[in-house]
């Protein structure tokens, strides 16, 4: 296999830690979110098995 | 649910210096691969994420041959938080190959045997996360994890061993190299070094992870037993 050009090696390194980084904070974004929502709704069952 | 103990967020600390560690590694001492140069360096990062990805599976498969020996849930949290994170990483790693594949063997993707049980591989945990949602009988649902991914994980050596075992055009980074495969390069010691250095970062940081999913699944049986409670 003759060299890769440079130029386009570059592009292809770039849009895979793009790929990469893209996922992984959408990943972590999403455990933030259902962590969020478990935790409020566990505040409002708190409150209902309170006043009941 | 009690607040991060102090432990974790020391993991949290020493995976985030780890990640950064492995950036630093890849782009600063990792010397450039003469043919393949830049793009070569996205190697690094994908077999450390089909590493993890594989680790996970095979996490999740403990979990739940330890659930269907003591039937306790706290196994099924485990199992599925370890199939949810390395299902991420597993593809990343799937889509990492194929950007890689891309300028090196001139297709994003082809059915070679490595490609193609990876694939399967991806689509086995997929399906469990899937099928799970369709079961509303904790007891039931995990006994079903535990069983999937014990069969399940079978797929994890197949698709390890799967470019020693048949003619591909992946290369073997370790070991014996094929020579019909394409892509192949020697490794210099700064290369094994950097390649060790983030197999060992992606493994502390799928255990800091693991951590936090399963936080998050204890969280979530609590909502459910509170759920319970309040309609009864």
């Amino acid at each position: 296999m003759s060299g890769l050009d440079p130029a386009i090696s570059v592009k292809y390194l770039v849009g895979g830690y793009t790929v990469f980084f893209a996922v992984l904070v959408f990943y972590l974004a999403s455990l933030f979110a259902r962590w969020r929502n478990l935790k409020r709704n566990l505040q409002s069952l708190e409150e209902i098995k309170k006043n009941q | 649910m009690k607040p991060q103990p102090g432990s974790l967020k020391v993991l949290n600390l020493v995976s985030a210096l780890l990640f950064l560690g492995a950036l630093g590694m890849v782009f600063l001492y990792a010397p450039l691969e003469e043919t393949m140069n830049y793009v070569q360096k996205i190697f690094y990062f994908h077999i450390a994420n089909a590493w993890v990805g594989m680790l996970g599976f095979l996490v999740a498969a403990v979990a739940g041959i330890i659930y269907l020996v003591k039937r306790d849930q706290k196994w099924d949290i485990v199992e599925l938080a370890a199939v949810e994170i390395s299902l991420v990483f597993f593809l990343i790693a799937i889509a990492l190959g194929s950007i890689w594949a891309r300028p090196v063997w001139n297709t994003w993707w082809t059915w070679d045997p490595r490609l193609t049980t990876a694939a399967i591989l991806e689509m086995i945990y997929l399906a469990y996360l899937l099928l799970r949602q369709g079961i509303e009988d904790p007891d039931r649902r995990a006994r079903f994890g535990a069983v999937y991914t014990l069969v399940g994980s079978l797929s994890v050596p197949i698709t390890f061993f799967s470019i020693r075992l048949f003619r591909t055009i992946h290369p073997v980074v370790i070991g014996a190299a094929d020579n019909s495969a394409t892509g192949n390069f020697n490794m210099t010691p700064p290369m094994l070094a950097t390649m060790f250095f983030c197999l060992i970062a992606f493994s502390v940081i799928f255990a800091t992870l693991l951590w936090h999913r399963i936080r998050l699944g204890q969280l979530a049986q609590t909502v459910e037993e509170r759920q319970l409670e309040v309609v009864r």
